[in-house]
């Protein structure tokens, strides 16, 4: 389309425009969670996540220090410090003394307080009180102040999520449990498949092609199909609801597409390469473990990382051959809908959990972004 | 003893016992049952090809066997009978399937999932075919496939927390954390409005979900598919005097019908296993119910195996059609 658009400036803006205008819409709703995983509770419940990225204007009520922290200075009793106790960078614009005149000075005047004394704010928080006489009474004159509050962002959340310990918010150990579910059953369905791959790819049997077929048909029966058949079979063979079941069942449910994608990349090496092995005296599993398991490296790691993404995110297999009364074999998904559940409106939480688990495929996914989509080919066009 | 170790564990003793299992029965073969030597060498050798392909195969076989085509006949088997207190099962016939045809919950889910079915394939394939093609040949057109790929990484739990974001509602007075309402308020809408709790339109809200983490699959395979189309034709079609939509609806689109076909079923393959965006952000309440998750509802809340099992059984022949086009194409391929 390059020699049109050419001609056309208009139109090769509005493809620009058209893309940018995707690109948004796809990427702002996970932004919107990334950004509100670094805001507090408070943050986020008081304003959208779009209004964090700008400095924005608060009305705050802030209070001076107390008065016993006063100095006696020429006779007069004195407070100084900082309203916001030096933490923010904030501007302040306006500023009060009285809740029903919250904007009645700006920075640098100099204000009269109820209870006795003067009060005088700058735009940077410092103020300073005076009085003839002693400051009484346990707690500092409130301040309302009109601020310009930069952007903040904590990461609180995180450490709270990862590291609080008997909280129940935690999702360190579902962090680990997903791990410890996810490695075995990514690696172990891979040897099984490479070898029933380089069969059916390379061997002469009978009944070779309707094995062949019989893989693709297995391929989109659905799941849900297995449930109970397979939680009875578990059950009644002792291995009960555990990590060796959820690894048997992620195994037996990603041959399929193992052996699919295998055989196809395997089905296309080149003859000559095999047969010249043979004819040189090489066995079967020579060929197979020297030759054709390094040659298939692209096609294993297409399916390790689809293999790795269904596992890591994978909610159903958990929760039915996995996760038992106990609870703590949660996984990480499991884990984020009950917190969906219980903490529906708790968005730090939720945004912080939801965020560390779509942290490791994503990083996967864009480490090996180039394998995921070579095995997507093979999978679906010749 | 610690999971993390037991993984481990079952790394080596998985790895090993595979690679022992292969190693140990070829030598058995080679060595002991049909040794290439003697009187008989050629006669062994044939013997050994002729079962070797089975050791090969003899795992896997065993894994697809048990983990996916006996269940098809367990299931089957399931939705015929009923669990009887005490143990045992007795055959109900089609009892299980009138009890869920008098369902209105699962009528809701037929119709929800109808809904599923036509709009997120279509969608989805929709979105990806425009992507791939205004990507195609600009230059920043790889980062921005790839930004539109990326939900395909993130677990349809991690989207649903996402999009819950999106959808969240706060009394009017309050300001807006859902960016949804906040665009509708800033656009002139009244009030707030709780989005997922607004029957029949939920599930387009729900829909959207899934649109946008499958929209990055069909864009990829498609922007391969448009890639391969023969230059010459296009070229043709440039001096002939067409305009960019003739040459993208009559001279492209045609020449990937296949590829479009095949996205388009397998999205449709995932529309109907989805589960864990309904079971995530509604549960099925508010009339968003779908197949998959009142089969959840019937297996493990419910703990009714049989009317479960039929309900599988539905979602199976839904998918039947697509499985025999499959396998009748994959024929047609090895030929």
């Amino acid at each position: 389309m390059s020699d049109i658009a050419g001609t056309k400036p208009a139109l090769r803006w509005v493809v620009h425009a058209s893309v940018i205008f995707l690109v948004v819409l796809w990427v702002v709703p996970t932004l919107g969670l990334l950004i509100s995983s670094f805001r507090t509770a408070d943050q986020i419940a008081t304003s959208g996540w779009w209004r964090s990225l700008f400095p924005s204007e608060q009305n705050l009520t802030l209070r001076s220090a107390a008065p016993e922290t006063q100095v006696q200075e020429n006779g007069l009793y004195v407070i100084e410090g900082n309203l916001f106790e030096g933490e923010s960078a904030a501007k302040i614009s306006k500023w009060g003394v009285s809740s029903r005149a919250v904007d009645a000075f700006v920075p640098g005047e100099t204000a009269e307080l109820r209870r006795g004394g003067t009060i005088t704010v700058d735009a940077d928080g410092n103020y300073r009180m005076e009085n003839p006489e002693e400051f009484t009474g346990s707690r500092g004159a409130r301040v309302f102040v009109t601020a310009e509050l930069p952007p903040e962002f904590t990461l609180a959340n995180y450490h709270k999520v990862l590291l609080a310990e008997e909280s129940t918010d935690s999702m360190g150990r579902a962090f680990f449990n997903t791990l410890t579910v996810t490695i075995p059953a990514t690696i172990i369905p891979i040897l099984v498949a490479a070898f029933a791959a380089y069969a059916l790819a390379w061997m002469d049997f009978p009944g070779r092609a309707l094995l062949i077929a019989a893989v693709v048909g297995l391929l989109v029966v659905p799941l849900q199909l297995a449930l109970i058949p397979l939680l009875k079979f578990h059950l009644n063979i002792g291995i009960g609801k555990g990590y060796l079941g959820v690894w048997l069942a992620h195994t037996g449910f990603g041959m399929p597409l193992a052996i699919y994608l295998l055989r196809n990349y395997m089905a296309g090496l080149p003859r000559d390469l095999i047969e010249n092995a043979r004819v040189d005296g090489a066995t079967e599993f020579q060929i197979f473990t020297k030759l054709i398991l390094p040659l298939s490296f692209p096609a294993l790691a297409s399916f390790a990382i689809f293999q790795f993404l269904w596992t890591w995110n994978d909610l159903l297999v958990a929760k039915v051959f996995l996760i038992d009364a106990s609870g703590q074999t949660t996984v990480m998904t499991n884990r984020i809908v009950e917190l969906l559940g219980t903490r529906g409106g708790n968005w730090e939480i939720l945004a912080t959990a939801a965020f560390v688990s779509i942290a490791v495929p994503l990083a996967v996914f864009f480490a090996m972004q180039k394998y995921l989509v070579r095995g997507l080919l093979a999978g679906s066009v010749k | 003893m610690h999971p993390a170790f037991q993984g481990l564990l079952t790394i080596a003793i998985g790895v090993s016992g595979c690679v022992g299992y292969f190693y140990l029965s070829n030598q058995f073969l080679d060595k002991v049952l049909f040794p290439p030597r003697g009187p008989n060498a050629g006669r062994n050798i044939n013997r050994a090809n002729i079962i070797r392909p089975w050791l090969f195969l003899f795992p896997a076989l065993a894994a697809l066997g048990l983990y996916l085509a006996y269940p098809v006949v367990e299931t089957l088997r399931l939705s015929l009978t009923d669990r009887v207190p005490g143990g045992g099962y007795e055959w109900v016939g089609l009892e299980n399937y009138i009890q869920m045809a008098n369902e209105p919950k699962f009528w809701e889910a037929m119709r929800n999932n109808m809904f599923w079915l036509i709009i997120v394939p279509a969608m989805s394939t929709a979105f990806g075919l425009l992507v791939a093609q205004l990507t195609d040949r600009i230059r920043w057109g790889n980062v921005a496939k790839s930004l539109i790929f990326m939900p395909m990484a993130i677990s349809f739990v991690g989207a649903s927390v996402i999009w819950k974001l999106v959808y969240d509602t706060r009394p009017a007075e309050q300001d807006q954390i859902g960016m949804l309402n906040a665009l509708y308020l800033f656009f002139g809408g009244t009030e707030p409005q709780t989005w997922l709790t607004i029957p029949f339109w939920n599930s387009f809200l729900l829909m959207v979900v899934l649109i946008w983490i499958q929209t990055g699959f069909a864009m990829v395979i498609l922007s391969a598919a448009l890639r391969g189309i023969p230059e010459e034709t296009i070229e043709a079609a440039i001096l002939d005097g067409a305009n960019p939509f003739q040459i993208f609806f009559k001279i492209k689109v045609p020449q990937i019908k296949t590829t479009i076909l095949v996205v388009w079923t397998t999205i449709t393959i995932t529309v109907l296993k989805v589960f864990d965006i309904v079971f995530a952000m509604t549960n099925g309440q508010w009339e968003t119910q779908v197949l998959a998750n009142y089969m959840y509802d019937k297996l493990f809340r419910a703990n009714d195996w049989g009317v479960g099992s039929a309900s599988a059984m539905v979602i199976m022949l839904l998918v039947a059609p697509i499985l025999v086009w499959n396998v009748r194409n994959a024929r047609k391929e090895m030929e």
